[in-house]
């Protein structure tokens, strides 16, 4: 139910998520952040079990920020990557395994934009774009068909819309509201949700 | 964790009980009664399968357990603090164990909890979560904060995911941040929010408060609408009923605002039946 997406491009990667919080058939609330911030670099959005996600991001969170401080230098997106597969894998083959699946975004000047996309099975992969979810499944095909790897940021935002917009159109489950986060040169920024009233003006307008 | 060592629970604690003939006895002490957060677990090798749950006999036929279970609660926060309204009903399956259970849980003056789910494991967590909020304030001098109670509650029952803990309760406090409501249960989930509502009867108290509910409602009428929406639910929700209690969380601590039987409130509001 719950859906994320992002994409990267040279200048910055970008990450999208849904705000619900659903139990059983009931919408428990809709303004729920999914994205979290992992270091000034680095983002990440957790989707998964109910609790999983969120004691799992918490986790990887404080673990990132400890490495920093014991080490003075904090972690690349890619080794905060390996750090997150590495526990997800040892978790999977224990009697307690965490549901989450993951986007993990970040930024430096030698790579640009980078994305990772990492699911409960411990899988991680650099992707240009990616998605989780069944709005994700939606989404997926508008990432591929409209992505650039020198887009602005403009663009880019765009790009999200017109996913969200998609989602809206032909998934069952009502997403109404995603929230937005960049990582760039500047470090992480938070873009205006994008809601349907965001979709509504944008249709009318064109 | 950082408050593994503050509170005494880890993540080992999980594991299952080693089966030893020269330990048989050992394996036999609860250890909870010495640490409140060390429940025994099942003797098995995987204590969160299936098998854990003793439902069933050696026929596959039902073993007739059935934990307490429907319930309607609610909770808002609005301009003059978080209400919380329950009723207090408590269901075994078909059976009406009880019509006058306290589902408000006082943990202390400016923390309040509701239950819903197992009636045991809601008040036994609850009591667990009282006796860490009260270390809280003998350690550091101060009233532990609303966010920190609920993650105290939720962490527990995080530890416990699986093992068939079932628990939804909000939990309601005035503190420095002022007024507050969190959402807890034993799937993990811990969320912040202005409205809730949790049980079998939520989803007809959900649509008279949405109906009802504005950020400036005055007092009066905010204890209404949750009388009305636990009312509402009490009527249509076989699981829901007795009486309803309705609680305000101010500044100056929480207060009982009512308690009134769901059928005396029906003749109330129809007085010619319906």
């Amino acid at each position: 139910m719950e859906t994320i997406l992002g994409l990267r491009t040279d200048n910055f990667c970008i990450l999208a998520s849904d705000m619900t919080a659903a139990h059983s058939i009931i919408v428990m609330k809709s303004n729920e952040k999914k994205i979290y911030p992992v270091s000034d670099q680095i983002l990440m959005a957790a989707t998964g079990q109910q609790g999983d996600a969120h004691q799992f991001a918490e986790y990887i969170v404080k673990n990132v920020q400890l490495y920093k401080m014991r080490n003075g230098y904090g972690l690349s997106t890619a080794s905060a990557a390996h750090f997150i597969r590495q526990n997800l894998a040892e978790y999977l083959r224990s009697q307690t395994p965490y549901n989450v699946n993951l986007l993990l975004g970040g930024f430096e000047e030698k790579t640009g934009g980078q994305l990772y996309y990492m699911d409960y099975l411990a899988s991680s992969h650099e992707v240009k774009y990616g998605s989780h979810g069944y709005g994700g499944v939606i989404a997926l095909s508008i990432l591929e068909r409209y992505w650039r790897p020198d887009m602005t940021e403009a663009e880019a935002y765009d790009i999200m819309i017109k996913c969200v917009e998609e989602i809206q159109r032909r998934l069952i489950i009502n997403l109404p509201n995603f929230h937005i986060q960049i990582v760039d040169k500047n470090g992480i920024r938070v873009l205006p949700d994008i809601t349907t009233a965001t979709v509504l003006s944008k249709k009318s307008q064109a | 964790m950082a408050l593994e060592s503050l509170m005494g629970f880890k993540e080992t604690f999980v594991r299952p009980m080693v089966f030893d003939d020269s330990e048989l006895e050992d394996s036999y002490e609860v250890a909870n009664l010495s640490n409140p957060m060390m429940l025994a677990l099942p003797p098995l090798a995987n204590p969160r399968s299936a098998l854990a749950n003793f439902d069933k006999d050696q026929f596959g036929k039902d073993i007739k357990i059935k934990i307490a279970h429907g319930t309607t609660t609610l909770g808002f926060r609005f301009r003059g603090g978080v209400i919380l309204a329950v009723d207090s009903r408590a269901t075994g399956g078909m059976y009406i164990g009880s019509q006058n259970v306290k589902k408000v849980i006082e943990i202390n003056k400016f923390l309040l909890g509701t239950m819903a789910g197992g009636a045991a494991d809601c008040v036994y967590w609850d009591r667990v979560l009282a006796k860490q909020c009260r270390l809280h304030e003998l350690r550091n001098k101060e009233r532990i904060s609303t966010a920190a109670a609920s993650k105290i509650m939720s962490n527990m029952a995080y530890s416990y995911k699986g093992t068939g803990l079932s628990m939804g309760m909000m939990i309601a406090g005035y503190d420095a941040r002022g007024p507050e409501l969190y959402y807890v249960d034993s799937e993990g989930s811990r969320t912040k929010g202005e409205i809730f509502s949790v049980g079998s009867g939520s989803v007809y108290a959900y649509g008279v408060m949405d109906a009802g509910y504005s950020w400036d409602l005055k007092d009066e009428d905010a204890y209404e609408i949750a009388r009305r929406a636990i009312y509402t639910a009490t009527y249509r929700d076989a699981a829901s009923g007795g009486l309803i209690r309705v609680y305000h969380m101010k500044e100056t601590g929480w207060e009982c605002i009512s308690v009134e039987d769901c059928k005396d409130l029906h003749f109330a509001y129809y007085p010619d039946g319906k």
